[in-house]
């Protein structure tokens, strides 16, 4: 009998188990649905990566901008770069005017490819005197030209057979009348670590710099310090400024633990201005720290003040060129990554370590960076809730 | 008192306010408050949780925007003018909020620089001094007990020499000589010409105040020195002592003419508003016994009690 019992009580320790388990369940249930920007988070998160990551994502980019230098006018000019176009890798979108044009379209990350073919060309083909094409390509990030340089060794062999048909046929076989020479720039080993490690220092700051600022209005509010703070005469910039300051030395500090890393781990060189890219990367840790600023006026706790950091840093991720070839998105993914300061961050740190870029080269994506670090705070200080109305 | 009884009816006003309302989305936690404060006075301000004592000194020291209504603290505009008002008042939060993870010194130092007093570090240390804070200076805030950290919170609004000083419930939950030790403290500060406006829940503490308002549900409902709030209530008491208190009570209650039953400790106070339909509602039960009725003199909680059972709860 003991043993039935025993059996009894167990079933009933385990009904109020389950009770229990209910009244938990129903309990976190209602507070969820209560607290609108987790759930909007829930399912924004992943309808925002599934679309990103499968219409904006793209490891085989095509389209890529190609600047050209064309010193002939001969038609064969013309059909390497209508037969370039073709492969689909290739938008030629830019005209340099010199040899130094054409490295400024690189270097500033406009173009990815330079194309120059040299006066003479035409005549020199017809000669039989193997003239040569120039290609230069970006490849500081491997994976957004290592597709377009294989078709265009691809079409070294049949671009010109059309034109040399009849009397010039002669000339058509194997090997191609002229020579392709690809220059690899600033990567010529094509190794991707020298493209992910300063990639990597600007997703580390960005979300380092997030945290120390986003959380730190809505600290004062929550601990109820923001009370006293508000009875005393100081002004919304006066806090504002005073709360980012310090961790613009913290940032300064981590910028040179990276940079050192980078430099001493990886083997990162800093082939331009040391002192440059310490400047901008101080720029580029404002910008952040007025972003994640920004966003401690608006959340109303510190839960909503991380969630907020975290929609965010996604798009970061994802449409910066940092993971993914930035001139491999669609139109509209690079308008949306135009926004973002990781994305400028990334052509000023790529294009400094491994371009040896300067200022002019970058000047577009500095003020970018200066624009978005004013605009953020300007809404923040419009934003601070002076009053507890 | 001597403030009160030199008090110029014009220049002496402090604050000074008219028709003050204040919702929050909902109906109004402040309905038409106006109230005028002299100089050198210490200013009770009573009633129960949530009749809309914060919301009203937040109003007072710019921290709210009224929705409607005007009026003056220290002659600055409450609309428009509250940086001046800042500068001058010293507003004590109802819950500490000053900085755990700071220490006292540095609490103080920091609210010295705020104010951008010429000597942060000594202005600071003079205030521990004064408050009697220096075994503690280096001690976090958020450690202290507490009477302690009342102390420290006070010490931090007298430190840029406020004109007039808005204490929140300065003393809830601290221990009674804290509470003592607070309140001679505000006695020395109105004395030296500082006006205060302190809400509190204590009764004691109502009585060591020159003035006092009662406010319940957004309204005033009683107001001016405490003996005056007392006769203007027009209450009967008897004190009753004795057995079965507490069936006492409920029979009362009921009664026609009872309109409070409030128990102290081993008294029952049995109060009416009109005295001779009390004393014929409670005839029967006077003459029975076996408990001990006698004609008292209803105290300021009694009247607070009386005063809140006439008008209906409508904060929810
Ligand atoms: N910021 C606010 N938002 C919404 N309701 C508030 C806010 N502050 C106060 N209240 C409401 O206003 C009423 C009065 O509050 P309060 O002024 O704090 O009363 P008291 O200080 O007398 O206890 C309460 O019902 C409270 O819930
Ligand atoms: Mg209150």
């Amino acid at each position: 009998m003991s043993n039935g019992s025993d059996i009894d009580r167990r079933t009933r320790g385990f009904r109020a188990s389950l009770a229990r388990l209910r009244a938990t369940f129903i309990k976190e249930f209602l507070q969820l649905r209560r607290d609108r920007l987790t759930f909007a988070t829930m399912l924004f998160i992943p309808l925002m990566q599934l679309l990103l990551f499968g219409t904006a994502i793209n490891t085989n980019p095509r389209h890529l901008p190609t600047a050209v230098l064309i010193q002939d006018d001969s038609s064969f000019a013309r059909s390497y770069l209508a037969a370039m176009r073709a492969t689909d890798y290739f938008d030629i979108s830019l005209n340099a005017t010199s040899e130094a044009d054409l490295d400024h379209l690189i270097r500033s990350g406009q173009a990815l490819f330079g194309v120059q073919i040299p006066a003479h060309f035409g005549r020199d083909l017809i000669r039989g005197d193997r003239p040569e094409i120039l290609v230069i390509a970006d490849a500081t990030d491997p994976t957004a030209t290592g597709n377009a340089i294989a078709a265009l060794n691809r079409i070294t062999e049949t671009v010109f057979s059309r034109e040399l048909t009849g009397p010039a046929a002669n000339l058509a076989p194997k090997p191609p009348p002229f020579d392709l020479r690809v220059h690899l720039r600033y990567n010529p080993g094509i190794e991707t670590r020298l493209n992910i490690v300063p990639g990597l220092m600007g997703t580390i700051l960005t979300l380092t710099m997030l945290i120390f600022t986003g959380l730190s209005v809505t600290r004062e509010i929550e601990r109820g310090t923001m009370e006293s703070l508000l009875s005393m005469p100081i002004r919304p910039v006066e806090i504002m400024l005073g709360k980012i300051a310090p961790y613009l030395v913290v940032g300064g500090l981590q910028m040179t633990l990276i940079l050192g890393a980078a430099w001493l781990l990886f083997g990162v060189p800093i082939e331009g201005s040391l002192p440059l890219l310490l400047a901008l990367t101080l720029l580029f840790i404002l910008a952040n720290l007025s972003v994640g600023y920004t966003f401690s006026t608006i959340a109303k706790s510190q839960l909503q003040a991380m969630q907020m950091s975290f929609f965010y840093f996604l798009p970061n991720m994802l449409l910066s060129g940092f993971l993914f070839p930035f001139k491999g998105m669609p139109g509209w993914a690079q308008h949306v990554g135009e926004f973002l300061p990781l994305t400028h961050y990334l052509r000023i740190v790529r294009g400094i370590m491994l371009k040896s870029a300067t200022f002019v080269d970058l000047q577009f994506d500095v003020l970018a960076l200066a624009l978005f670090t004013l605009a953020a705070m300007a809404l923040a200080v419009a934003r601070f809730r002076q009053t507890l109305d | 008192m001597t403030a009160q009884a030199s008090a110029d009816p014009v220049s002496d006003i402090v604050i000074d306010v008219e028709g003050l309302t204040k919702s929050f989305g909902g109906p109004p936690v402040v309905k038409n408050l106006t109230m005028q404060v002299h100089k050198g006075l210490i200013y009770g301000f009573l009633g129960p949780n949530g009749s809309g004592k914060t919301t009203t000194l937040r109003m007072l020291c710019g921290l709210l925007t009224p929705d409607s209504g005007h009026g003056t603290c220290l002659g600055y505009d409450i609309r428009t003018q509250t940086t001046d008002i800042k500068r001058h008042v010293g507003y004590m939060t109802q819950r500490f909020s000053l900085y755990a993870d700071l220490s006292i010194r540095e609490n103080l130092e920091f609210v010295a620089r705020i104010y951008n007093l010429d000597q942060p570090r000594k202005a600071a240390q003079d205030a521990i001094v004064r408050l009697g804070l220096e075994r503690r200076a280096d001690q976090l805030a958020g450690d202290l007990s507490g009477g302690w950290k009342q102390r420290l919170a006070l010490g931090a609004c007298i430190l840029p020499q406020p004109e007039l000083l808005l204490l929140d419930e300065p003393t809830a939950g601290v221990d009674p000589k804290a509470r003592r030790d607070f309140w001679d403290e505000i006695h020395r500060l109105a004395h030296e010409g500082l006006t205060v406006l302190v809400s509190t829940h204590y009764m004691d503490e109502a009585e060591r105040c020159h003035e006092i308002t009662y406010i319940a549900y957004g309204e005033i409902l009683a107001h001016g020195k405490v003996a005056e709030v007392v006769a203007e209530a027009h209450l009967s008491t008897y004190i009753v002592t004795g057995p079965q208190l507490a069936e006492l009570a409920e029979e009362l209650e009921k009664r026609d003419g009872v309109d409070m039953v409030a128990p102290f400790g081993v008294e029952l106070h049995v109060s009416g508003r009109d005295g001779k339909k009390l004393e014929a509602a409670t005839a029967d039960l006077r003459a029975k016994g076996p408990q001990v009725w006698t004609r008292g003199e209803p105290t300021l909680e009694d009247v607070f009690i009386d005063l809140m059972s006439r008008v209906p709860d409508n904060s929810v």
